[in-house]
C-alpha cells in the first residue's frame, strides 16, 4: 500500500473581502503518495502558488482541508516544518552574505541538517563558498536555493519553479539530483513552466486554471486525451484557387478528422491516427500527390496545456 | 477534515516529559533566534551606513548632551544620572528603533522575510532574531556610559535598581515593537530615514530625557507623559535619583508608588505595539 503524503481536499483561498474579493483557489482536491513527484501547471494566476502556500503552512486554508504528513501544516508547523523542503520563486538572500554565511544561517535553524559543505557540494556550488551572494548568477543562486532546501534531509519537497534561469547542463543536472531524492523516498510537488520537465519528472501531473485543477493524471494519460496531429504541405497548385485564394482545389479525402491550412501546410487533427493517416496516403498515393514536410504527432501535453491555458474548458464550464 | 495523527504516518515521536519538552522547545528557539543574529551581526558589519548610525550616533550626541547641559542641570539631578538617561534615550531611539527599521524593511524587501517563514522559525522568532543585535549593542553602550558616569561624573548607587531595569528593558520592548509597526508606512531603506523622524524628533524633545517636562505648559507636559519615550525616562530617573525632578527624592519603598503611573504608559504602549504589529506588519514587498 502506498502512503498518502499529502492530502488536499476542497482547497479554497480567497483574497480582499466576500464581495469585491477574489478567490484564487476555488476548491482543489489531490493527493500525492510517498515517493512520488506531483507537478502542478497552470499559467500565471492560475492559483499555483496560492496552493502550495495553504500546503506549505505558509497561509491557512480558506475552506476545506489539507493534511501533510498527516497533520495540519498550518496549525501543526511546529511539527511539520522539520520534516518538509520549502524552495520559493525567489530566493530571499541578503546579498551581503556570502553563499556559505547563509547556508550556516540556514543550518543553524534547523534541528538536524546535512554537513554545510554537503549540501553546496550536491548543487554544484562547492567552489562558491565564499563568493557573496550579490555577486552569483541566476542560475546559481536558484542552485543555492535548492541547496538550502535540501539542507534539513526532507521527506517532502516543495519546489516552485526551481529551475528557471538554470542553463540547460544545470537544469539536467538538477533533474538528476531530483531523481536521486524520489529514489530515497522523498516526495516532491514541483510547479514548473517547463512542460518538458514536468514530463521528464512527474509521475502525475495536474493542470490548474482559474483556480481550479483541469486536468490531472501522468503525463500520458493527459496527453492521450488530446487528438494527434498530421501535418503536410501541398504545392502551391494544388492549394491555391484560381482567384488566389488558399483553399485547396483538391478535394482532400473524407476523413474522419480536422483539417485546416496555413499557408502551404495542412494540419489534421484526428483521435484515429492510424486509419486517418492509412486514408491520407492511400488518396496522395492514387493522385500521386507527393506530401512534403509529413510529420506526425501524437498528442502531447503541450496541447493539453494550451487547450487549458486557453480557456476553452471554461465555456464547457458555464454552458 | 484534517487527519491529525494519522496512524500510517510516520509523525509519532518519543513524546518527552512536558517539562523536559518546553524546555528543549526555548533552547531550539534560542538556536534559531541565534543563528538569525550572528548573520544580522554579519550584514550590520558590512553597512557602513548602520554601523555609524548604531555606534557613533548615541556617542556623539551624548558628548553634546554633555558639552551643552548647564548648571540647571545639576540642580535637578546628579550630572551622571542625566548623561546615562540621555544616551538610554538615544539608544533607544537609534540604535534600536532607527536601525531597526531599516533592517526590518531591508529584510522585507530582499524576501528574506519571505524565506525566514519557511523554516522551523516562529514569527516571534523572527523579529528577535533581527532585533537581538541592536539589542545587545546598546545594551552595551549604556553601562559602557553609565561606568564612565560612575567614575567620572558622581553617578551614585540606584536609589531602585529594580525600576532602572524595568525601564530598560520596557524601553527595549517598546521600541522594538514600535520598530516593526512603523515597517507598515517604510517601503524602503531610504525613506526609513524620513518614516522615523516624526518618533524620533517628539521623544528627544518631550520625553524628560534632555529638557524636563515641567518647563512646559502643563498640558503639554501631561500630554508628554503619554508618549511612548517617556515613561522610560520617568522609571530610570526614579531608580537611579528617586526622582524625575519635579519632587523630592523618595526612598527605595517609596519609588514603587511613583513608577505605577509610567509603568502603565509602558504596558499600554506595550499593548499597542503588539497589536500594531499583529495587524499592520508586511512580510513581504507590497506587490
Amino acid at each position: 500500500m502506498t502512503e498518502t503524503i499529502i492530502d488536499v481536499d476542497g482547497l479554497r483561498r480567497r483574497y480582499g473581502g466576500t464581495d469585491d474579493g477574489f478567490e484564487a483557489v476555488r476548491g482543489v482536491s489531490f493527493t500525492v503518495h510517498k515517493g512520488e513527484l506531483f507537478a502542478l501547471l497552470g499559467t500565471n494566476g492560475a492559483g499555483k502558488t496560492s496552493t502550495l502556500e495553504m500546503i506549505e503552512g505558509l497561509a491557512p486554508a480558506g475552506a476545506g482541508s489539507v493534511a501533510v504528513l498527516g497533520r495540519d501544516p498550518y496549525i501543526d508547523r511546529a511539527d511539520v516544518r522539520p520534516r518538509i523542503g520549502i524552495m520559493l520563486q525567489e530566493g530571499g538572500f541578503p546579498s551581503d552574505l556570502t553563499v556559505a554565511e547563509m547556508a550556516m544561517m540556514w543550518a543553524g535553524m534547523m534541528a538536524d541538517h546535512r554537513p554545510i559543505s554537503e549540501a553546496l557540494e550536491v548543487v554544484d556550488l562547492g567552489s562558491r563558498t565564499d563568493v557573496k551572494i550579490r555577486a552569483l548568477s541566476g542560475g546559481e543562486r536558484r542552485r543555492l536555493d535548492l541547496a538550502l532546501a535540501l539542507m534539513g534531509r526532507p521527506d517532502v519537497l516543495f519546489l516552485d519553479e526551481p529551475t528557471t534561469g538554470l542553463d540547460p547542463q544545470s537544469r539536467r543536472a538538477a533533474w538528476e539530483l531530483i531523481r536521486g531524492l524520489l529514489d530515497d523516498g522523498t516526495t516532491i510537488v514541483l510547479t514548473t513552466h517547463y512542460l518538458e520537465e514536468a514530463e521528464e519528472l512527474a509521475d502525475r501531473i495536474a493542470i490548474m486554471d482559474a483556480g481550479r485543477i483541469v486536468t490531472s493524471g501522468t503525463a500520458a494519460e493527459i496527453a492521450a486525451a488530446h487528438p494527434a496531429r498530421i501535418s503536410f504541405e501541398l504545392d502551391d497548385a494544388l492549394l491555391r484557387a484560381d482567384d488566389g485564394a488558399v483553399s485547396p482545389r483538391v478535394q482532400l479525402p473524407p476523413l474522419n478528422a480536422q483539417f485546416h491550412t496555413t499557408g502551404r501546410r495542412v494540419t489534421v487533427h484526428t483521435d484515429e491516427v492510424q486509419q486517418t493517416l492509412t486514408d491520407l496516403l492511400g488518396w496522395a498515393n492514387e493522385r500521386g500527390i507527393a506530401l512534403t514536410g509529413l510529420n506526425v504527432r501524437s498528442g502531447s501535453l503541450e496541447q493539453a496545456f494550451l487547450a487549458v491555458a486557453s480557456g476553452e474548458h471554461r465555456e464547457e464550464i458555464t454552458a | 477534515m484534517t487527519t491529525p495523527n494519522q496512524s500510517h504516518t510516520p509523525t509519532s515521536t518519543p513524546t518527552p516529559s512536558p517539562s523536559s519538552s518546553a524546555f528543549a522547545a526555548v533552547r531550539a528557539a534560542g538556536r534559531r533566534i541565534r543563528a538569525m543574529s550572528r548573520a544580522e551581526v554579519r550584514l550590520l558589519t558590512r553597512n557602513t551606513m548602520a554601523m555609524v548610525t548604531a555606534l557613533a550616533m548615541p556617542a556623539l550626541l551624548v558628548v553634546f548632551t554633555y558639552a551643552t547641559s548647564d548648571d540647571a542641570v545639576g540642580e535637578r539631578m546628579e550630572l551622571g544620572s542625566f548623561i546615562t538617561v540621555a544616551m538610554t534615550g538615544f539608544v533607544l531611539l537609534f540604535v534600536v528603533y532607527y536601525n531597526l527599521v531599516s533592517s526590518y524593511v531591508a529584510r522585507r524587501e530582499e524576501l528574506v522575510l519571505k524565506r525566514l517563514r519557511t523554516s522551523e522559525a516562529t514569527d516571534f522568532e523572527i523579529l528577535a532574531g533581527t532585533a537581538v543585535p541592536a539589542l545587545l549593542i546598546g545594551m552595551v553602550q549604556v553601562i559602557l556610559v553609565a561606568v564612565a558616569s560612575a567614575a567620572l561624573l558622581d553617578l551614585g548607587v540606584p536609589v531602585n535598581p529594580i525600576l532602572v531595569v524595568v525601564g530598560v528593558l520596557g524601553g527595549a520592548a517598546v521600541f522594538v515593537l514600535l520598530a516593526a509597526a512603523s515597517t507598515a508606512f517604510t517601503r524602503t531603506v531610504e525613506s526609513a530615514q524620513v518614516s522615523t523622524l516624526p518618533l524620533v524628533l517628539v521623544s528627544m524633545v518631550l520625553s524628560g530625557m534632555m529638557v524636563p517636562l515641567d518647563t512646559y505648559p502643563d498640558m503639554l507636559g501631561d500630554a508628554a507623559r503619554l508618549l511612548p519615550l517617556t515613561p522610560v525616562v520617568e522609571l530610570i530617573q526614579l531608580g537611579l535619583e528617586g526622582t524625575d525632578g519635579t519632587a523630592a527624592a523618595a526612598d527605595f519603598t517609596g519609588t514603587f508608588s511613583e513608577a505605577l503611573a509610567p509603568s502603565a504608559v509602558l504596558l499600554v504602549w506595550i499593548y499597542l505595539g503588539v497589536y500594531a504589529v499583529r495587524r499592520w506588519f508586511r512580510w513581504e514587498p507590497r506587490t
